[in-house]
């Protein structure tokens, strides 16, 4: 049984690298398409092996620690953000039957571990030695805390409508229609939400003040070079692909097909699609959303980021959380 | 309290963070010393010096015909209305009336390059604020009319294209037609530029009501050009001084009067569009003629003082020239608009935030080889 864990941990470990590859290449190519530019078109076919080579780049570069750093909390930062974001992965159903980790309190766990990420980036800008590294990441920590909450409770709503925690539970209550279309209004609110609120805690733009680029040199991991650098990126295409699963599974019904109520030749043309496409389908239409936000949006300031946490979209999902809450009691949803 | 004050923290809780001379958002190698409370900035020192050339001085042993193309490599981004300044100023001095189309053409290059500036800033301006797509868009149509300079001068960046005298060579035949498609393209471009950024909620929030400069201080300050005109100071040397023959054509000086960085930014982009007026009214009359008035083949000015002034895409570059009659000046000075607008800054930015000071700066649009020289 250890060695099929152990296997499975690895081989789900390199999928994550090879995603990340894939992520990275595409988002490159959505810039370029809305950036009137072509991309990377010169490595491999189309440019798709631009990412690999940049990896051997990395790999070989010096992992510089700075001398007035605190060498150990500099050098673990890093995979502390990285485990993390791996760690998340487990109770996400990838298609039908196909699960790493069943666990029965799966939204649970998939917030409280997320959250965690920031104590990396906490670490790694204290460790730094560096003001901008520091500002940085108390950016980040101001940030993650706050945007959790409306995530969090954006979770509830459809933890509320379904009255499971478990991850699989959620997608089989999706059987007759996606959350997001059955579940009326307040669904939707809290998809929306979740997408902006998510946007925040991935820290991309137009919430990457951790990293402003043009006010903090590179933020939180101004000091990082070559493979403990690559870690950073890393982590934040694993939390990128994350946070779009849990959006697909939450709200968009996981690998669940498309069904439209008592159309039933419609419905098995549907089931024909394979789970695992259905899946993934949903996750890079999410992904794509969230870059898209991320080239066409200017960068908020620190106060107007937690303004719009603390005055618009808190009260905005602890309310939806309550209508949420009387349609569930009331049965008003399909 | 003195604009350079002393390096010492007032109170507790305040931290020195040194912004540049290696930032990405200070476009060069200016160095902002900043005094911070958290996010909060108490108080902002620009130190100068880290890309100084001494073109003055340099100036004093080149000849009245090459000194001028030191100045290309002050403000790049408006490299040719500097030449500009630089003839205008030695033809006064041999007191030389220069043909008209001469004059057109330097009107034509001086907008297009106007137009190219503020595309540049433009785009910076959405880099700056963390939208990078706008800068890719706005090099789409500065690159049309690097084309167009290409074509004519020679060059795209430092054109070197004035000469005491006029313009060192005609127009090149397809420049009208070329000017023509590009204007059309342009034209066509400026919505875009305003859905992409100018509407914009986060981009509005950045800039309203941030870095707000009062007509008083910049007044006081000596802030001219785009800057000084969005705190509502009518300053436009084209209206209130006319050279190359400014005062034949018709456009309208743009004033706003928020004085915030979204007045700023309000006046480039109307801007944008009176150069554009400017060039259509000019672009079909171009007069036949010399490009170039006869003059020596080595200057000498008289013995005295001159000086003239022109409006760069940042302001008011003044040249003062100082000659004893020898065949180069005798002592020249450059009174630069990307210096006084920089001093600005520190009253701008205090109370302000970090990405505040980003915002007030990039509207600004310093060029930081036209304040050291």
């Amino acid at each position: 049984m250890l060695t099929v864990n152990v296997i499975l941990g690895v081989s789900l470990i390199a999928f994550l690298v090879v995603l990340c590859f894939f992520l990275g290449y595409m988002e490159r190519k959505v810039a370029a398409f809305m950036q009137v530019r072509l991309g990377p078109n010169r490595v491999g076919p189309k440019g798709s092996l631009q990412i690999v080579a940049d990896t051997i780049k990395l790999l070989f570069k010096e992992g510089l620690t700075p001398d007035s750093s605190d060498r150990f909390l500099f050098n673990i930062a890093p995979f502390i953000v990285v485990v993390t974001s791996m760690l998340v992965v487990a109770p996400i159903a990838f298609a039908k039957d196909f699960q790493l980790y069943d666990i029965h309190i799966g939204v649970l766990y998939v917030s409280s571990i997320s959250s965690m990420g920031v104590i990396g980036i906490l670490v790694a800008g204290w460790s730094s030695n560096n003001k901008y590294s520091l500002m940085g990441a108390m950016r980040s920590g101001a940030q993650i805390v706050s945007y959790e909450l409306s995530v969090g409770l954006s979770l509830i709503s459809i933890v509320v409508l379904t009255g499971s925690l478990n991850l699989n539970e959620i997608v089989l209550s999706q059987q007759n229609g996606w959350w997001l279309f059955k579940g009326h209004i307040p669904v939707m609110i809290a998809f929306v939400i979740f997408i902006i609120a998510s946007t925040a805690e991935l820290n991309r733009a137009p919430f990457d003040l951790a990293e402003a680029e043009q006010e903090l040199t590179a933020g939180f991991h101004t000091e990082y070079s070559g493979m403990k650098f690559a870690m950073f990126l890393l982590s934040e295409y694993i939390n990128l692909f994350v946070v779009s699963a849990i959006a697909a599974t939450i709200f968009l019904g996981g690998w669940m097909p498309f069904h439209l109520g008592t159309w039933e030749a419609f419905n098995h043309v549907m089931d024909y699609i394979p789970s695992v496409l259905w899946f993934f389908g949903k996750t890079f239409f999410i992904i794509f959303i969230i870059m898209w936000f991320r080239w066409t949006f200017p960068r908020l300031r620190i106060d107007q980021l937690l303004n719009l946490e603390w005055k618009y979209l808190l009260p905005i999902s602890m309310i939806n959380l309550i209508l949420v809450t009387v349609m569930a009691i009331m049965n008003w949803h399909f | 309290m003195s604009l350079l004050g002393e390096d010492i923290l007032t109170e507790e809780g305040e931290f020195i963070i040194n912004m540049g001379p290696q930032h990405p958002s200070t476009h060069g190698v200016l160095h902002l010393k900043l005094w911070l409370n958290g996010e909060e900035i108490k108080r902002v020192q620009p130190h100068l010096g880290y890309i100084h050339r001494s073109i003055e001085k340099m100036s004093e042993s080149l000849s009245y015909r090459n000194f001028i193309f030191a100045t290309s490599r002050m403000d790049y981004l408006s490299a040719h209305m500097n030449n500009e300044a630089c003839a205008l100023t030695v033809e006064k001095g041999l007191g030389i009336e220069i043909p008209e189309r001469a004059q057109v053409i330097r009107i034509l290059m001086s907008e297009l390059t106007r137009l190219a500036s503020h595309q540049l800033w433009w785009g910076s301006t959405g880099l700056d604020l963390g939208a990078v797509t706008p800068f890719f868009y706005a090099f789409r149509e500065r690159e049309a009319i690097m084309g167009i300079m290409e074509e004519t001068c020679g060059a795209r960046l430092t054109q070197n294209y004035n000469v005491p005298g006029g313009v060192m060579a005609d127009i090149h035949p397809n420049f009208q037609k070329h000017t023509k498609e590009v204007m059309q393209q342009i034209k066509s471009k400026l919505d875009e530029y305003d859905d992409l950024l100018s509407g914009n909620v986060i981009f509005e929030a950045r800039t309203k009501g941030v870095g707000v400069l009062s007509k008083e201080d910049a007044i006081s300050y000596g802030v001219t050009g785009p800057t000084a005109r969005g705190s509502g100071v009518s300053c436009d040397v084209r209206k209130w001084a006319p050279y190359s023959g400014y005062e034949k054509v018709q456009f309208n000086e743009i004033l706003e009067e928020g004085g915030d960085s979204y007045a700023r930014y309000m006046v480039r982009m109307r801007e944008m569009k009176e150069s554009i007026s400017i060039i259509e009214q000019l672009i079909d009359n171009i007069p036949d003629g010399d490009f170039q008035a006869k003059t020596k083949n080595v200057i000498k000015l008289p013995k005295g003082e001159f000086f003239q002034r022109v409006e760069t895409a940042r302001g008011e570059l003044g040249v003062y020239i100082v000659s004893d009659g020898a065949a180069s000046p005798y002592r020249v000075k450059y009174r630069s608009p990307n210096f006084s607008n920089l001093f600005a800054l520190p009253i701008m930015a205090k109370g302000g935030k970090i990405g505040d000071l980003v915002a007030i700066m990039s509207t600004l649009d310093l060029v930081i080889p036209d304040i050291d020289r």
